[in-house]
């Protein structure tokens, strides 16, 4: 493959080599390890690898490659700098909204519903699902799938757990999101954590799944994947699109991050909006 | 004949204080200056757009909040959108990241300079102005690396001196100045705009 963005005229050398180290960096985990980033954020891949070679107190990027061929170790941390695990429940509370007053009723038309999480980080927002379905008297013949490329957090997501510190924020965004119980009713504390009750997750499977690399694996009624996207190249971004759309039934829906679109994707013919600032749309025909 | 210009591209920091800083500067740049223009103002994470339209509003060139992978033109500046650090992609267009904060902020100030400095190396222009925290330096810094023009506002002339002082700390500045200075330089003919033409 090759890639015409490094071949900037205006470049000096020092950000040439550089330029020229992470793309044989790239490769080198793509051909070893499997894992592609080939066609992520290039900006957003550099700052992280960097990051990463400083802590590790590395010359530079040529010396990372080395070391991550030859120890396992080394790429299993360079996996988990490059995975963005930022999230909390109810994140962006205007979206769980939407779903509640847009989206809620035409699922409860639906015998049995199934969503997918893509990308589910170390889960929040899938509890936060769970919740949301079983307010709206949904969850019982909801199946959730969700999944995530770094195997640590699809497993720290399966264990419902969640540090106590961010409840109080979390309790917040519930009640934002349009929630009228009592959140605490959902969970137990600990002395600093927070474990979900066990009729959330019944419904739940977590699996590893990348989406440069894997292939559809279900039909599903809607599938949720906020602040995915944006590490990726338009390229990717219109593959990974693609890989929703065949996943999607007609009359499905996607939810995306609030500064994401399908506007200059090849599957946007398919979709009508139906919430243009919270990034939901429905599949309208084949 | 035309020679290519020597500056491609402006980012400017800013924190507490900024938007009155910004109030007063981007309501001087012309409708034809010749440079994208490239803001990170710390903002609190669920604010709505309205620094972007409040700005637009007094000002000539056009002012957007950011959007994803949108290719970065002459004449319009680029405001990051709250909750998201604002990147530049080595084919000049924006990128976003929700990854942890950096100096406590989210958009940070470094982030967009560091990547801007990648992608523009020598012909970018930083300007850092009022802020009280230290972010912003490191990307100062940075820029000057890979060859680029730095102004840091006048400490004595900031409504919040922190963030200009540490960056002068940290790596010596090509210009300090005040903001009228600093509305002056980008003005003048030579900088960004080209030598004036002899006239026709």
């Amino acid at each position: 493959m090759i890639v015409t963005s490094i071949q900037n005229p205006d470049l000096d050398d020092d950000s040439l080599v550089e330029n020229v180290e992470l793309e044989l960096l790239l490769q080198a985990v793509y051909l070893k390890y499997g894992y592609d980033f080939r066609e992520y954020s290039r900006a957003h891949i550099k700052r992280r690898v960097l990051h990463y070679i400083a802590n590790k107190r590395l010359p530079n990027i040529s010396s990372l490659q080395h070391e991550l061929l030859i120890e396992k170790k080394c790429f299993d941390e360079l996996l988990q700098e490059l995975s963005i695990n930022v999230t909390e429940m109810f994140r962006g509370p205007g979206f769980y909204k939407s779903i509640r007053e847009k989206v809620a009723g035409l699922l409860k038309t639906y015998p049995y519903i199934k969503i997918w999480h893509a990308g589910c980080s170390t889960g929040e927002e899938v509890y936060s699902m769970a919740i949301l379905l079983k307010e709206e008297g949904l969850y019982d013949r909801t199946q959730i799938y969700a999944t995530d490329f770094n195997p640590r957090v699809v497993k720290s997501a399966r264990e419902a757990t969640f540090p106590l510190k961010y409840i109080k924020e979390y309790t917040s965004n519930y009640q934002k999101s349009g929630g009228q119980e009592s959140f605490s009713d959902y969970y137990r504390a600990t002395n600093s954590s927070v474990i979900f009750d066990r009729s959330l997750t019944k419904n739940m499977v977590f699996a590893e799944h990348n989406l440069v690399t894997d292939r559809v694996f279900a039909e599903v009624n809607m599938i949720i994947s906020r602040n995915v996207l944006i590490y990726f190249n338009r390229h990717l971004q219109n593959k990974v699109l693609s890989l929703f759309d065949e996943s999607l039934s007609t009359g499905g829906f996607l939810g995306l991050g609030n500064k994401e679109t399908i506007s200059f994707s090849d599957i946007a013919p398919k979709y009508k909006i139906i919430d243009a600032r919270e990034k939901i749309y429905k599949k309208s025909h084949e | 004949m035309n020679s290519v210009p020597a500056y491609q591209a402006v980012v400017i920091g800013a924190s507490s204080g900024g938007l009155h800083a910004l109030k007063k500067m981007l309501p001087a740049i012309p409708r034809d200056f010749p440079c994208p223009i490239l803001i990170v103002q710390h903002i609190s994470p669920v604010s709505e757009n309205y620094l972007t339209v409040i700005l637009d509003k007094v000002s000539q060139i056009n002012i957007k909040e950011a959007d994803e992978k949108e290719p970065i033109l002459a004449g319009t500046a680029y405001v990051a959108p709250p909750d998201y650090h604002l990147l530049v992609e080595a084919d000049k267009t924006l990128s976003f990241s929700v990854e942890d904060k950096v100096n406590y902020s989210r958009p940070s100030i470094d982030v967009l300079f560091q990547t801007a400095a990648d992608a523009y190396n020598e012909h970018l222009v930083g300007i850092l102005l009022t802020g009280a925290n230290a972010d912003g330096s490191e990307g100062m810094s940075y820029i000057k690396k890979r060859g680029g023009f730095t102004i840091v506002q006048d400490p004595a002339d900031a409504e919040s001196p922190v963030m200009p002082k540490t960056a002068i700390m940290q790596q010596e500045p090509d210009m300090i100045l005040t903001l009228d200075g600093i509305i002056e330089q980008l003005l003048k003919p030579g900088f960004i705009f080209p030598e004036k033409k002899s006239h026709q």
